[in-house]
């Protein structure tokens, strides 16, 4: 599959008087992992609000594979098109266990999905997938902090999503645990998925992204390769620094 | 949560429950079993205990604390208080107290069917879910949450309590609604039918524990769990919360309601001093006394405050609201889970800890 997978389309959103994103237009495509970074209150993570229907927008539209307008969707429809995303403070529920956050990230909804074989076979996979096979059992809340962030990860991608935004995956994390997660985000990686990644850590992001996309006041400040980015005049200025 | 033979607790709680239905049972029976006296208690404490589980399930599990759950065991309440007279009227011709009072001649006409027993279990039924369904679908939608959802609800058994405190609405005003003579054709004073009722009132407690207990173990139980600790969490994964906290309000106020079909018929009278606001608060005591978001907590706490009341209101009348307001003040600030952290931790331990790291967090 080709083209874009998410195009936001001259979004505002305002809080008061305070205008967090400004006129942002900005497209992500099938098959990428964009990177998106810039300094505190840049409107990163209000970005990923709108896409996942949490804040509305004041202005503009985010339209969703093929010519899905969702700015008017709820929450809940929005995750069900297939848009899902991990919270920058990872959000969990401390009174379930690990196989159980899975269960619910594939069921997607109060509707089943899976049959209970399928379901079974899908956990495993994800519980694989994010290093938490051993753990399946564990309650929640007893995990360390980068195991959350696993757990979380592996919540969202259990539906196979179309669009996985993911918010500061590795902070907190130690550096074995975030070259851990690398080797995750790649592997998620796929043609029909478009990734997105919010991230402070300029080391994470070289190694994972195609692309990234630099906000600066609820605007695209550069868009281009992360290389590039660390050339460039602006972006140095703002959030960089020489 | 794991299997339910392995929940310890919630297993003694079932089995003393089961325990007193048999022995209510066979007292029946039996001349030398429990006294019409002892076992009116009972019942009527199996009738708080079922409407303490219908509270711990939306707070405990849901999240949701109502302080209002007094107006749907009120709902439950009146229209068992109908049907007995409607019933006693139609069997032995007992004309209700309040029309004598009202000087009436004849009942309002949204009486007429009330005699019929299956009747009114359906009329409970539709206006508890009218109620809670139209109130809980407005709140949820407008993501009414927490302490504002908490005085709502407050507000509305208040309101409810003003209504039907006019005398001229048919439910019998401020005297409320006495004098029941039969029931299902027995007379309802009888000591065998006294034990019946509180028998039966046992056995539905019972029956909500398990039912509770299956509902908390099946998939719905996860994601109340889900939608108790992160709510927007579960929305964004494709849930639609508003639908999973709107059937599970319906089925508290439901139970609620059941609860008070038990109790009337056993303590003889309804009047709108049980749609106070402080009964509804009460509940909510009894639940975090017991420890919320435990089945057996509740139960424990519902059977052991009222006891204690009962015990109370006749020894010392007076002393009552200190000692409830004390055992709030215990629960809030030492024990947040109630009886169940005294049976977790050892006691004096956690005290000074607790104590320590609350008050002189400089001395650690």
């Amino acid at each position: 599959m080709s083209g874009a997978a998410l195009l936001i389309d001259a979004v505002t959103v305002e809080f008061g008087s305070f205008r967090a994103i400004d006129r942002l237009s900005l497209a992500i495509d099938f098959g990428e992992v964009r990177a998106v970074i810039g300094p505190n209150g840049a409107g990163k993570t209000t970005l990923l609000d709108v896409i996942s229907g949490v804040t509305r927008p004041r202005q503009g539209r985010v339209i969703f594979g093929d010519k899905t307008d969702i700015v008017r969707s709820s929450e809940s429809e929005i995750a069900r098109a297939g848009v899902r995303r991990k919270f920058q403070k990872p959000s969990i529920f401390d009174g379930l266990n690990v196989r159980q956050h899975i269960e619910i990230g594939a069921q997607g909804g109060l509707r089943r999905l899976l049959a209970k074989d399928a379901l079974k076979h899908r956990v495993d996979e994800v519980l694989e997938a994010v290093g938490l096979a051993g753990l399946a059992t564990r309650s929640a809340s007893e995990l360390a902090h980068g195991q959350k962030q696993w757990l979380e990860i592996g919540m969202v991608l259990a539906s196979s999503p179309t669009v996985l935004m993911l918010d500061e995956p590795v902070a907190g994390l130690t550096d074995e645990e975030t070259e851990r997660t690398v080797a995750l985000v790649r592997n998620l990686k796929r043609d029909d998925r478009a990734i997105i990644v919010v991230e402070h850590d300029m080391e994470f992001v070289e190694r994972i992204a195609d692309r990234v996309t630099v906000l600066h006041e609820g605007k695209t400040l550069f868009e281009g390769s992360m290389a590039n980015a660390r050339t460039d005049e602006r972006v140095i200025e703002v959030y960089l620094g020489r | 949560m794991s299997s339910p033979w392995s929940d310890r607790p919630f297993l003694i709680v079932l089995a003393t429950v089961l325990a007193a239905a048999l022995l209510l049972v066979i007292s029946i029976a039996l001349p030398f079993g429990l006294s019409a006296y002892l076992a009116n208690a009972i019942g009527q404490l199996a009738a708080f205990a079922v409407l303490a589980l219908s509270l711990d399930l939306i707070w405990g599990y849901l999240g949701i604390l109502s302080l209002g759950h007094g107006l749907f065991f009120g709902i439950g309440g009146y229209v068992i208080a109908m049907h007995l007279l409607k019933h006693s009227y139609e069997v032995i011709g007992k004309v209700p107290d309040f029309m004598q009072f009202m000087g009436w001649t004849s009942l309002p006409f949204y009486w007429t069917g009330f005699g019929f027993f299956p009747y009114a279990i359906l009329v409970a039924a539709a206006v508890t879910l009218l109620i809670s369904g139209v109130f809980g679908y407005v709140s949820f939608r407008s993501r009414v949450g927490g302490v504002y959802f908490a005085i709502i609800t407050q507000a509305l058994v208040y309101v409810a309590m003003l209504l039907m405190f006019r005398n001229d609405t048919g439910f019998g005003g401020n005297n409320g609604m006495t004098g029941f003579a039969v029931i299902f054709g027995w007379p309802i004073a009888q000591k065998g039918v006294v034990i019946a009722m509180a028998a039966v009132s046992v056995l539905v407690l019972a029956l909500t524990m398990l039912g509770c207990r299956w509902l908390l173990e099946s998939r719905f139980g996860v994601l109340m769990i889900a939608a108790r600790d992160d709510e927007v969490r579960l929305r964004t994964l494709g849930y639609d919360t508003l639908l999973l906290k709107l059937m599970i309000w319906c089925l508290s106020a439901l139970i609620a309601a059941l609860a008070g079909l038990l109790y009337v018929p056993q303590v003889g009278i309804i009047n709108p001093r049980l749609l106070a606001p402080d009964l509804s608060l009460e509940i909510a005591v009894w639940v975090a006394i017991g420890g919320r978001g435990h089945l057996y907590g509740a139960v424990i706490g519902a059977v052991l405050v009222n006891a204690l009341k009962f015990w109370l209101s006749a020894a010392a009348p007076e002393l009552w609201p200190f000692i409830l307001s004390g055992l709030i003040v215990l629960v809030a600030f030492v024990f947040p889970n109630g009886l169940v952290d005294l049976a977790k931790f050892k006691f004096h331990r956690t005290l000074i800890s607790r104590q320590l790291a609350s008050e002189t967090p400089e001395l650690r």
